[in-house]
């Protein structure tokens, strides 16, 4: 057992695939110097060409992906801050997501791209998106936002054995996260949610760094002697309905914290999907705390207007108990 | 190139009764650049289209039948009828896709050369894409790829001369395309693409380089569409010059190649007509198997989407 952080258990898995199977690289900008320390070592380990740093093409490192995929190899992209997949957008979603399907199941693409999201440090509105359910909308993708340094590990080395497409949104919010990761190793099942928190009063689905904001609002309410029971869907595509309807079926009760904007978010949907298959179960109005539809600000006075808070998760979880 | 011209004309026929349906574009008058740079490359090595992209798999191998049951939408067509016109692939036979975003495979074709060169197999890739690809961003980005990194990878533009109805020469400030070539270092080759002995050669010189690790080439051929960017667009349109499509037609890529056979090859009129009426015959084997084929089952829809192994 060691203790690892957030960015340590990335670089972690992304080491121990490397050494297991050599047909694993690293893609992206400034990958040898390891600017955020998740390819610390792996130059040394596995040499330049398995470490690969690009012009600034995020269209053209992305095809580089998929084309090597598409003949065997498994590359790891790094594509840095989240909205920089915006150049790539043809290449991820014409390509990347469509090509097994086109194709008619001859060809995979087996590639993760991994985009860190930067929101909540002033860094204004083209760097601070969270723009993971966009990607749900695609068909082809599969999608996972890791919350705690066990399940990123856990969930990168399923990502990259996996034979599609696995975009890895990676919530910075999070990176001095730490946990106890075990010596053995371990891999964390895609559409697997997990439970944070047991409890019986309210059920909340909280996304990235929510789900800690989730558990700081349960803390809070314990004085009260409410108890919300917090789970991490983990994975949005596939996202497991499953437990969370099964949650809801205790409780009676939804929230649903997500930093994404309101609409098309994550949150409407796994509102949307409770409000068809678990109607009979909700005893007040599901309520979602998101992001308005408005852009990032940069003042330091106007950006912690956006996202969740604990308090805003607090103030939720009472309107659905009044 | 006999067999191409041949299973086009039969698909625009069959495109104009309705018999296939969605977006068909064709490439007759194109023949000579595509089985030229085809013939220059080994069975193993790769070869991505674009959406005017009938002739590739054909020139890399692929068996009409999958091909023209693909069109028709059949379950035995190479995609189980997901792909059509603009997505035909066969990958056992190298063709890794044709892809219907303009340029959007420039950087695909750089990857495959990349994945090519890190298992060392040899193996060269071959990318069509017309002029118009050539302003997108995505081509930029794969020529520059290809170009640091001394990618085994051939990059054909086949020019003819209108991206649907805009001239090349209204869109580039560059009067060829094959210029662009020094803005990324690498070699670039004009050939005619009416003669397909001509590509032959200039392709192979290219894969040759690719393969000996010298890096990409930028090969333009220079070649005609005699149809509109579209099969059944509806009506003919007046951007073409006059005399411009008589002067191409005389240099007919057929045309040419049939008259070197014959005169300075020793071919005989009927061994020709022996090739034509062989490749007459395959194309309509090759309708009557799409014809006789079943559609996909409607559960196929939601196959292939991801995986199915988990």
């Amino acid at each position: 057992m060691a203790r690892r952080s957030y960015l340590e258990a990335i670089r972690d898995a992304i080491f121990e695939e490397m050494a297991r199977d050599p047909n694993v690289y690293v893609i992206g900008g400034d990958q040898r110097h390891s600017v955020y320390g998740t390819t610390t070592g792996l130059v040394e380990a596995y040499g330049e060409e398995r470490v690969l740093n690009t012009p600034i093409a995020e269209a053209g490192t992305l095809g580089i992906a998929i084309g090597s995929s598409m003949v065997g190899m498994r590359p790891i992209v790094d594509l840095g801050i989240a909205s920089f997949i915006y150049p790539a957008m043809d290449q991820l979603c014409s390509m990347a997501a469509k090509t097994r399907y086109l194709y008619g199941g001859q060809a995979s693409v087996p590639i993760v791209i991994r985009a860190s999201m930067f929101y909540g440090n002033n860094t204004g509105a083209q760097h601070s998106d969270r723009p993971y359910s966009m990607f749900m909308t695609m068909p082809g993708l599969k999608i996972m936002i890791p919350s705690t340094a066990y399940d990123v590990k856990g969930l990168l080395k399923t990502a990259i054995r996996d034979e599609d497409p696995v975009m890895s949104f990676e919530d910075a919010n999070v990176w001095s996260n730490k946990s106890d990761i075990p010596d053995e190793e371990y891999l964390i099942p895609f559409g697997v949610a997990d439970i944070k928190r047991r409890g019986m009063h309210c059920t909340v689905v909280g996304i990235g760094k929510s789900v800690h904001l989730a558990l700081e609002a349960a803390s809070e309410l314990e004085k009260d002697g409410i108890s919300l029971e917090v789970i991490d869907p983990r994975t949005l595509a596939p996202l497991d309905t499953t437990t969370i309807l099964e949650s809801l079926a205790k409780t009676g009760r939804l929230v649903i914290a997500d930093p994404g904007h309101d609409v098309c978010s994550a949150a409407a949907h796994i509102a949307a999907v409770v409000s068809d298959q678990g109607f009979w179960d909700l005893r007040a109005p599901i309520v979602r705390v998101t992001a308005p539809q408005t852009h990032v600000p940069f003042s330091p006075a106007l950006e912690p207007l956006m996202y969740p808070t604990r308090s805003k998760i607090v103030t939720a979880v009472r309107r659905t108990l009044n | 190139m006999c067999l191409i011209r041949r299973f086009e004309d039969a698909v625009g026929a069959m495109h104009l009764r309705g018999e296939i349906v969605g977006a068909v574009h064709t490439s007759q008058g194109q023949e000579g650049e595509i089985v030229g740079a085809c013939m220059a490359l080994r069975d193993d090595d790769y070869m991505i289209g674009n959406h005017r992209s009938h002739g590739h798999p054909i020139g890399k191998g692929a068996a009409l039948r999958g091909l023209m049951a693909e069109l028709l939408g059949k379950k035995t067509g190479v995609c189980g009828g997901k792909g059509g016109s603009m997505h035909l692939a066969d990958f056992s036979v190298g063709s890794l896709g044709e892809t219907s975003i303009v340029g959007s495979g420039v950087p695909v074709a750089a990857g495959a050369a990349f994945g090519a060169k890190m298992q060392g197999l040899g193996r060269v890739t071959l990318c069509f894409f017309g002029d118009g690809a050539t302003s997108q961003g995505a081509w930029h980005e794969g020529m520059n790829f290809a170009a640091i990194w001394d990618l085994p990878v051939v990059f054909l533009c086949e020019n003819n001369l209108y991206g649907v109805t805009t001239p090349i020469n209204t869109v580039s400030r560059v009067a060829n395309i094959a210029d662009r070539a020094v803005a990324y270092g690498m070699p670039g080759v004009i050939v005619d693409g009416q003669d397909v002995i001509a590509v032959y050669e200039v392709v192979g010189e290219a894969v040759r380089r690719a393969r000996a690790g010298e890096g990409p080439t930028l090969v333009e051929a220079k070649t005609y569409r005699y149809m509109e960017h579209g099969s059944n667009m509806g009506r003919a349109f007046d951007y073409r010059p006059e005399g411009e499509m008589e002067h191409w037609l005389a240099r007919d890529p057929l045309k040419l190649l049939r008259q070197k056979l014959l005169d300075e090859m020793g071919f005989t009129d009927e061994a020709l007509a022996a090739i034509e009426l062989a490749a007459q015959e395959e194309v309509a084997d090759a309708i009557e198997f799409g014809r006789a084929s079943a559609y996909p089952e409607a559960a196929s829809a939601y196959t292939d989407v991801v995986s199915a192994v988990h």
